[in-house]
């Protein structure tokens, strides 16, 4: 050994050699006297690090079953169903490794496309609108003085509520013959509707259910954003001669972009995974075609159909391939969102 | 305009947002308490009727109401207690000590709010039928016995609400690691664990798509499952659906509202640091 090279040299050796550390441990004379000057530091170093890692234990202890969860039902799950995604697999036999054939199969599948587009259009059709009625309804909580915890109730217990409730709830309203709201537009004259059957009106009935679910608890999440905004701006602005619209969007809007972001990434998230609200709404035709979303597909969700290609069809392989893909839609989704709300304050 | 004006114009809004908002639960109530007939009738009747037993009775003759809300209840409160339990205390941890590799640990943490579920549930379904667990309360409970987001929001209030001076006393005094959690901490985050016990209850109360897939024996189903086949089965009549519900919908927002104050604060903190 060179007088020149032990320090690069040790480090190199010592991890390469653990056998012998172990030795080490348990016979620390022999090995010092041996090699005084390469590996001897580090050898002794470990030991001392294990034991400093081992007087942990309790530390360690108390956060190991969170990540114990975490791998067995998360990160195995999510590693083995990439794997999934590549193979043919009826959750019985002998799962068959067939490379990309699933994913071709997905590109020219024209059901995943129209769940693909039905997501897409639900999802627009309750954010934008409900994002932009939380806003107002926030600004408006803002303004009052009396009646503020009631308010603040009332909006939010949509969200608490559980949405198999509220599917049944809405799928009696909008029923065709004598569902609430066709009665009511029977009685002003109006021409009736048949709201779960047509490929517009299925979607904009699933949006208006998860709008009326979140509206309130995006609103609640704006009006304490908007309760954290310094007084003294608002002064400034009113001094300056601006109006009640213009210091909206001049201050109540910008001091407020990292909250919207928030709600944006949350709704972007939650709202390309329905699948409770179609799988009820549309639950009654299920004796003739499990989880179909209902008449022409029109309801048929990515996630809807992830589930039915796996749990009705037991087409595992298929089903991770589709999750995969929705997915992969979420983040795009997501980082697009990103880039649009959190570029405008430039 | 008037300060008059300007205020009832603001109220009145916003009372048109109410009446949306709890429109539905009116609703129900007036679906369920009237019978199928009443409400196909021209013009419906608006008001509550006295049928809420006879639809009940329906009901419970076409689902095993009691038994899979017995589930239900079981599941939520067994998972309810260990997340509280195993959430704050590797939340304690990740709050007042430092120890090796903390900050990956807690990085891998922050890593799996981005992780969807929906890819984990076919292989998450196969562990199951590995352990027997299929169409087994456990394959609910045990999964969902520690969370990140549990985690994350019960470090943040730990780390402000414990003072460390309080932990060095109580380590003078002799005090080890999980005495200082028992017998200084969890006294002093009560009102965290308020919020987190709700949060935890509501969600497995409501959950669905889970024991949808893993529940596959028909007389062992939680609530929610239960009530979406109340729908499968018997489209046409509404008010003994309603009723299902009604019955469903009444112990969390009864919870809700008597915690209301509290939950909001909590739900809006979690939002506000995400």
């Amino acid at each position: 050994m060179s007088s020149s090279r032990p320090t690069a040299q040790a480090p190199r050796e010592s991890k390469r050699t653990s056998p012998r550390m172990r030795i080490a441990r348990d016979t620390p004379r022999p090995s010092r006297a041996r090699t005084p000057s390469g590996p001897a530091p580090s050898a002794r170093r470990r030991p001392g690090r294990a034991r400093r890692v081992a007087s942990f234990w309790p530390q360690y202890l108390a956060i190991s079953p969170f990540y114990l969860v975490f791998l067995v039902f998360l990160l195995i799950p999510i590693v083995f169903s990439l794997y999934l995604a590549f193979t043919s697999w009826d959750g019985l036999g002998a799962i068959k490794f067939v490379g990309l054939q699933q994913f071709r199969f997905l590109v020219k599948d024209s059901t995943f496309w129209l769940a693909l587009r039905n997501t897409l259009i639900i999802w627009v059709l309750s954010t934008v609108p409900m994002l932009f009625v939380s806003l107002v309804l926030a600004s408006l909580i803002n303004a009052t003085r009396r009646f503020t915890a009631f308010y603040r109730i009332a909006f939010f217990i949509p969200s608490v509520t559980s949405i198999v409730a509220i599917a049944l709830f809405f799928s009696a309203i909008f029923s065709e013959n004598y569902g609430l709201v066709n009665v009511m537009l029977h009685a002003m004259h109006l021409p009736t509707v048949d709201w779960l059957s047509d490929a517009w009106t299925i979607k904009l009935v699933i949006a208006i259910l998860m709008s009326w679910q979140w509206t309130g608890y995006n609103a609640i999440i704006y009006l304490a954003g908007m309760q954290s905004i310094p007084p003294e701006l608002y002064e400034a602005a009113k001094v300056d001669g601006a109006g009640p619209i213009r210091t909206f969007f001049s201050i109540t809007i910008p001091m407020l972009r990292p909250i919207i972001l928030f709600t944006v990434i949350v709704s972007t998230v939650t709202g390309l995974q329905s699948f409770t609200e179609p799988q009820v709404l549309f639950g009654s035709s299920a004796s003739v075609n499990p989880n179909s979303g209902g008449p022409g597909q029109a309801g048929l969700t990515l996630i809807l159909y992830f589930y039915h290609q796996a749990f009705d069809n037991n087409n595992f392989g298929y089903g991770a391939a589709i999750a995969w893909a929705a997915f992969l839609v979420i983040v795009l989704f997501t980082a697009i969102n990103w880039r649009l709300v959190a570029r405008k304050d430039r | 305009m008037s300060k008059r004006t300007k205020g009832i114009l603001l109220h009145g809004t916003l009372m048109i947002g109410v009446v949306l908002s709890l429109f539905p639960f009116y609703w129900t109530v007036v679906l369920a308490t009237n019978n199928t007939s009443d409400v196909y009738h021209n013009p419906p009747k608006l008001i509550f009727g006295g049928q809420l037993f006879t639809n009940i009775s329906h009901m419970l003759s076409n689902i095993d109401f009691f038994g899979s809300m017995f589930n239900t209840l079981l599941v939520a409160v067994s998972t309810t207690a260990l997340v509280l339990f195993l959430d704050s205390l590797a939340a304690f941890t990740f709050a007042k000590y430092d120890f090796p590799g903390k900050r990956f640990l807690f990085g891998l943490l922050l890593l799996t709010f981005m992780l969807p579920m929906q890819l984990a549930l076919i292989p998450e379904f196969e562990i199951m039928v590995k352990l027997n667990w299929v169409g087994d309360l456990r394959a609910l409970v045990v999964p969902a016995a520690a969370n990140a987001f549990g985690i994350f929001w019960m470090r943040q209030y730990t780390s402000s609400a414990v003072p460390s001076e309080l932990l060095e006393a109580a380590k003078l005094d002799g005090c080890g690691f999980f005495r200082q959690y028992w017998h200084v901490c969890l006294p002093i985050i009560r009102p965290g664990l308020a919020f987190l016990g709700i949060y935890t209850f509501v969600g497995a109360w409501n959950d669905y798509i889970w024991p949808l897939i893993v529940l596959v024996n028909p007389n062992r189903i939680t609530l929610q499952v239960a009530l979406a086949q109340l729908n499968t089965a018997h489209g046409a009549d509404y008010s003994m659906i309603m009723a299902g519900a009604l019955l469903a919908l009444l112990p969390v927002v009864l919870v809700f509202v008597l915690f209301a104050r509290q939950f909001m604060a909590g739900a809006v903190k979690g939002a506000l640091r995400g």
